[in-house]
């Protein structure tokens, strides 16, 4: 069983691998560098600040582990920490999980090159590696106690922090009494993980390590940053991207005591003692803004540009079979369109910089890439990355936001002109009209059936602005590609002989872009989805029996989707304008089937009744956890189909608030059964797959219950109204 | 300088009467548990208790609130349904980022306390107002009713 | 019929219809309610009651300027809204069936402003609704309120007005239907509707009264919005201050009746809604009304508001449709009231975004402004000006801070406005409103807009 193999980080020595040493007090230290692309990479970089380990076994038994991921409500801290307590073979209860410092040689996933959280890497990436650095540290606990008894490693067990010898009458030591001698120990070459039966936490629905503190108001996110001569500022970047400051009249402001306004060329912050004051300075100013270019951009021009772009060849991201004369017979055509999206975490943006008069920098806020945030500070200031230091925070939500570092550039450029440590808030209105928004696409498709209804040829070309050339800044694609924006087009669970996918980058203007939850596949699946309950209407199928007989590639998701049908009651009589709408996705390494119930009012206001999910993630580490990303997940994306919408004017984001950027409500939100389904399948990711489920699944169950298909989100309500009112 | 009676305490600060309270918690009391969120009253993060009532704290100003006793995250666990709330909340892991939850533990301590049963309806009623971004509501819904029966 | 009979009776319409054209004609003018009669400002014994206030008196004339500027707002439609250039023009008034009407550049800028006008040609253009190239003006500027502006007065806003930065800001062209595009047309208009005469006190009242008189017709153009309009589109003043609908908002009566006018506030009720544009226990203004106070009425002195509210409070009641405003609060719980057991769809947007400032009680538990208890637009069963302040919101900076509330018009579709007004007009006012989402449509479309 793979699983249980010697070692999962191929080819690379383990003594390379764990580094061991003593701890502050005499414990036990296992420092740990990742596999994959960084065994080659170069020795630790000199901004390593802190280089601790991942797990510290202390004198007194108790264990910290330090997670290279951040904490953003996903249960990485349980999660990865489960990992661990297992194969060490401790009590949870006496883990406590600490945020690591930055630094990508020792902490970044072994599935990517950096120290970040997005991309639902991190039990895909950890899984393996984690369960091999517990099982070191046991197996090192393991031979101290048998030099310490003089007694062979084999006739020992270990039970909760303990070395037992059950040769000798059960005699104990516990790990804390066997740290400072392990510490002296070397890495073991080669360990054994764990039979899955005798498995005491992985794969159970532990409770969370982190939500104790999250109901008692104790937890510190990076807005609630406190520290001696703390000032706050308010910050207003120029509403337009690319736009300068023309004119800023403070003489209202200067009126307000304690207040310093900062001027940046493109950005306005007011400093004060507190947030109200700031904020009240902000308001007082009258700023004027020179656009440029970008202030004559509109929402529409960019969906004329979209569509141009989808009638456009792409870029061949992937081609099967004859496309061409599989089309031409009794072809289908249809376009489905994404917006743009912001995030909206419920932490608004923020960051705390101190700019010290030595040339030093200290951070402290929330980021999912802690190595960036560094970078980004180092070369705001111009200083090395020595002299930055980074404290990370739980987030109050990701999302994909804090992958970007604009706003730890904004705050040390804030910063830098003032004296002492400040903290910069974005207001939730800046906080949404300075995103980095989720690209708007356009999916321009075609497809053919075969005379029993089976699909013959389909083509499928995503229009879009691309995410990976923006945050590599703007870099023309490797062969015009984009492996993101593809993800999920190129990997359809769908058996078609004749296939092509392209991609025809479009960039917008006026906007910039970055990842948001569910990122490529949130498209593609929608499209794919929408398109497939739009093919089985033509071939005279149902919906699931269309998808199924297509599906015999993959037996995992077939399975799940007969499940959910059984489940969610598909196929039994609903009232009238009430229907059901699926979704069968693999993204991520995981696989979703999605059953959707909505009535449709003669209105056309959508109730979402009850969603069924069926899981199938491979092998699982907290079930619980896995259920609660699925049911926000869909809650996410539903809620972006059916009110997500950033749209321009004159170049700038006409949303501001929750007012009119509308997140779905308790009472608007349905029942959600998520059923996870066991496996020993590798382990899948599952922050991000469930939004890509929700879109697609709700249109479809519009279309059922309507007849109306909807090419565009988020969906146009009018166009559900029904005939007797319309 | 205005006094405000907070979690059973007078805390006298210097902060002018159209400062909502959310701020004066926040930035000069040190009470950080209550969250900004959208500061126009739509998301429900900054929610406290004034004389047990569930109230938006970014809209409202330390000016109007005189003696009345305000009650934030940080001490409604001493209230037996504050408690009961915070139970329920962590036997059935609502939590995700945490960020929203200080708010809807307010929002739910108070429906608890004005209504000790509640239905679907009453969670509605009470609860819409606290925006979720990472959508835990199922196990809101649940969590209130387990809260609500539990002794 | 014979030929004679056919005579009379064409005669008979003839007069029918001259008195009916009579009576649409021959209108009372806006002070004509007052008993008393009316000398020349010039003759007047008592206190003058144009001009400053007494403590401005020996103010510049560009401060004399700037107050009279206040009080006649002419900020208020000269300004584009979100962040237009003050008195550079470009608001939009849409009027239903005859098209856009865009407000002009009054800064000094010699190009596309008021750079050139000469003294004669700015009274021409307040007291007879001429532009400087003769052409006629369309009413929607405020000539037949202006009209009974002094001289001095007008010539000091202009010296006001002329001390400002020109703003270079071209006309937008107007959107006019036929034969509502034809400007000459307006010359027979003025000749029925414009008086284009100056204030004449009336000596059987008092001082106070007549600066009031003055402050209100003169200046504040009370009459524009508040006055109903007869089919001529001209303030029909036998029903004065009765109230109507403008621009999509309802301005509210004004006058002493009991039920739905200003009969049941105490004085320091309306004081304190023209200075502050709110008044506990009777809501908050909004919309344009919220601009009115904001922009004009709060910069009066107390002297001067409390003049306006002795005119105010003799103006007769005049009968409306309006039923009884509701003063007690809703019940606490969300299942009691009218609304329980009400079609759901206005309660489940009421929950999540409105009432946790608005309460279900209707008595706001963060600020008395967003208290809905006894505010006139919930006891509108027009629901007008509720539907219009969700879709736009309010936001006002008065001398008590700023007062807010977020506009749900972009993101919330007609359908789901309609249901709310209703919602919030059943659960808090005397009579559920019954709009539809297409009365939504319309109202959005009435607005004065950029
Ligand atoms: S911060 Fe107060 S409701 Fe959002
Ligand atoms: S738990 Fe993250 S916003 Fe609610």
């Amino acid at each position: 069983m793979s699983m249980s193999s010697k070692s999962g980080t191929a080819g690379l020595s383990r003594r390379k691998f764990l580094q061991v040493s003593t701890a502050a007090g005499g414990g036990l230290m296992l420092g740990f560098q990742m596999g994959g692309a960084l065994a080659q990479a170069p020795a630790p970089k000199k901004y390593v600040l802190n280089p601790n380990a991942f797990i510290a076994i202390a004198r007194d038994g108790k264990v910290s582990f330090q997670i290279p991921q951040e904490e953003m409500g996903q249960g990485v801290y349980t999660s990865l920490s489960q990992l661990l307590a297992d194969e060490l073979d401790v009590d949870l209860a006496n883990v406590t999980p600490l945020p690591a410092p930055p630094s990508d040689a020792l902490y970044a996933s072994p599935k990517g090159r950096r120290q970040s959280t997005g991309g639902s890497t991190s039990i895909r990436g950890f899984y393996t590696a984690l369960r091999q650095v517990g099982a070191s540290g046991r197996a090192m606990m393991v031979q101290a106690a048998a030099q310490q008894w003089g007694v062979s490693a084999a006739s020992l067990r270990t039970e909760n922090g303990q070395v037992i010898d059950d040769a000798h009458g059960g005699r104990k030591l516990s790990y804390g009494e066997l740290a400072p001698r392990a510490a002296k120990l070397p890495a073991p070459q080669e360990v054994t993980l764990k039979a899955d039966k005798d498995l005491k936490y992985i794969g159970k629905s532990v409770k969370r390590l982190d939500t104790p503190d999250k109901v008692n108001g104790k937890a510190q996110y990076g807005i609630d940053v406190r520290m001696d001569g703390l000032k706050v500022a308010v910050i207003a970047a120029s509403p337009v991207v690319g736009g300068k400051i023309a004119r800023v009249d403070d003489s209202k402001m200067k009126a307000m005591p304690g207040l310093q306004l900062v001027a940046l060329d493109d950005l306005v912050a007011v400093v004060g003692p507190n947030f109200w004051a700031a904020k009240k300075g902000m308001d007082a100013l009258a700023i004027t803004w020179n656009g440029g270019e970008n202030a004559k951009i509109n929402s529409d021009a960019i969906w004329r540009d979209l569509e141009k772009g989808s009638q456009q060849k792409g870029a061949i991201a992937k081609e099967e079979g004859d496309v061409e004369k599989s089309l031409k017979a009794d072809r289908f055509d249809a376009a489905y369109e994404m917006p743009f999206l912001a995030h909206a975490p419920m932490e608004p943006q923020n960051f705390t910089v101190h700019v010290k008069k030595d040339g030093t920098c200290e951070l402290w806020g929330g980021s999912q890439v802690q190595t960036a945030t560094v970078k980004a500070a180092s070369d705001a200031l111009g200083i090395p990355l020595e002299k930055v230091t980074f404290h990370n925070y739980m987030l109050g939500g990701g999302f994909g936001r804090r992958l970007a570092t604009d706003m730890v550039t904004k705050s040390v450029r804030v910063a830098q002109k003032v004296d002492g440590p400040v903290k910069v808030i974005w207001t939730r209105e800046e906080d949404i009209q300075q995103d980095m928004y989720r690209p708007a696409y356009r999916n321009a498709m075609s497809a053919s059936l075969t005379k029993d209804g089976k699909i013959d040829g389909w083509t499928h070309r995503i229009a879009g602005g691309s995410v990976i050339a923006a945050i590599t800044g703007g870099k023309p694609l490797k062969d015009g590609l984009d492996g993101d924006a593809v993800e999920g087009a190129v990997n359809i669970p769908y058996a078609i002989p004749n296939l092509r996918v392209e991609y025809a980058q479009t960039e917008p203007k006026a906007l910039n872009l970055g990842w948001w939850r569910g990122v490529g596949p949130n498209n593609a699946v929608f499209a794919i989805e929408s398109m497939m309950d739009d093919l089985a209407k033509k071939a005279g199928k149902d919906p699931v029996a269309f998808r199924l007989a297509h599906l015999g590639n993959e037996p995992r998701l077939k399975a799940i989707l007969q499940m959910a049908a059984e489940k969610s009651g598909w196929g039994k009589p609903l009232p009238a304008r009430t229907a059901r709408g699926v979704c069968a996705q693999h993204a991520f390494g995981s696989y979703i089937a999605t059953i959707t119930e909505v009535d449709v009012t003669e209105m056309g206001k959508i109730n979402v009744r009850r969603v069924t999910s069926i899981v199938d993630a491979g092998r699982t580490v907290n079930p619980d956890t896995i259920a609660a990303q699925v049911q926000g997940g869909l809650l996410f994306g539903m809620t972006a189909a059916l009110y997500g919408d950033i749209t321009l004017k004159d170049g700038r984001v006409q949303q501001r608030n929750f007012n009119d950027y509308r997140m779905m409500r308790i009472n608007e939100a349905p029942q959600i059964d998520v059923h996870v389904v066991p496996s020993t399948e590798d382990p899948g990711g599952i922050g991000e797959p469930g939004c890509s489920a929700g879109p697609p699944s709700l249109v479809n169950a519009v279309f059922a219950a309507t007849g109306v298909r909807i090419h565009r989100l988020p969906i146009d309500r009018t166009l559900l109204a029904s005939r007797k009112i319309a | 300088m205005v006094t405000l009676q907070i979690n059973g305490q007078a805390h006298t600060i210097d902060a002018p009467d159209d400062m909502p309270l959310l701020w004066a918690l926040r930035d000069i009391v040190g009470l950080t548990g209550t969250k900004f969120g959208c500061g126009i009253a739509q998301c429900g993060a900054c929610t406290v208790h004034v004389d047990g009532k569930a109230v938006r704290s970014c809209m409202l100003p330390v000016g109007a609130i005189g003696n009345r006793a305000i009650t934030t995250i940080e001490a409604v666990g001493d209230t037996p349904n504050g408690a009961k709330i915070q139970k329920a909340w962590l036997d059935i892991e609502v939590v995700q980022c945490g960020y929203c939850q200080s708010g809807q533990i307010m929002s739910a301590t108070a429906l608890l306390n004005r209504t000790p049963n509640p239905d679907d309806s009453d969670i509605d009623a009470a609860m819409a107002g606290n925006i979720c971004r990472c959508g835990t509501y199922v196990r809101i819904r649940q969590a209130i009713k387990n809260a609500a029966k539990s002794a | 019929m014979s030929k004679k009979n056919f005579g009379i009776a064409i005669a008979v319409i003839a007069v029918v219809a001259a008195g009916i054209g009579a009576w649409m004609v021959m209108i009372p003018g806006p002070t004509a309610f007052a008993s008393g009669s009316t000398v020349a400002l010039a003759d007047y014994k008592d206190a003058n009651p144009t001009g400053v206030p007494k403590e401005m008196e020996n103010a510049s004339l560009i401060a004399r300027g700037e107050y009279l500027t206040h009080a006649a707002d002419c900020v208020a439609c000269h300004t584009a809204k979100n962040g237009g250039q003050p008195f550079a023009g470009g608001l939009a008034f849409n009027l239903p069936n005859i098209g856009t009407i865009y407000s002009t550049n009054i800064t000094p800028d010699k190009e596309t402003g008021i750079g050139n006008y000469t003294d004669a040609q700015f009274l021409a253009a307040l007291h007879q609704g001429k532009r400087a190239d003769g052409q006629n003006l369309y009413p929607a500027m405020s000539y037949t309120s202006y009209t009974y502006m002094t001289e001095a007065d007008a010539l000091a806003i202009k010296a006001y007005l002329f001390s400002l930065p020109a703003v270079h800001a071209p006309a937008k062209q107007n959107k006019l239907s036929s034969p509502f595009d034809n400007r000459s047309l307006m010359g027979i208009w003025n000749a029925f509707y414009n008086a284009d005469e100056r204030f004449r006190p009336n000596t059987a009242q008092s001082a106070e009264w007549n600066r009031g008189a003055y402050l209100a017709e003169a200046m504040g153009h009370c009459s524009e919005c508040h006055t109903p309009r007869n089919l001529a589109f001209a303030m029909n003043n036998r029903k004065k201050f009765a109230g109507a609908l403008t621009a999509g908002w309802r301005a509210y009566n004004i006058t002493a009746d009991q039920k739905a006018g200003l009969g049941a506030w105490s004085d320091n009720d309306i004081a304190t809604f023209l200075s502050t544009g709110h008044a506990d226990g009777h809501g908050g203004a909004g919309g344009p009304m919220g601009e009115a106070s904001d922009n004009s009425l709060t910069f009066l002195t107390a002297g001067d508001i409390r003049a306006l509210v002795v005119y105010l409070r003799s103006v007769p009641a005049q009968d409306s449709d309006l039923p009884r405003t509701v003063n007690t609060p809703a019940p606490v719980s969300h299942r009691e009231g009218v609304t329980a057991g009400l079609d759901s769809r206005g309660e489940k947007i009421f929950a999540g975004a409105c009432a946790s400032c608005h309460d279900w009680t209707g008595v706001s538990p963060v600020s008395k402004y967003a208290t809905l208890t006894g505010a006139r637009a919930v006891n509108d069963p027009s629901a007008t000006n509720v539907a219009q302040t969700i879709i736009a919101g309010v936001d006002r900076t008065t001398v008590n801070g700023k007062i807010f509330m977020p506009a749900f018009g972009t993101a919330y579709s007609d359908d789901e406005i309609a249901d709310v007004a209703n919602y919030v007009t059943a659960r808090f006012g005397a009579k559920g409103a019954q709009l539809t989402a297409k009365d939504i449509a319309s109202l959005r479309k009435q607005v004065a807009q950029q």
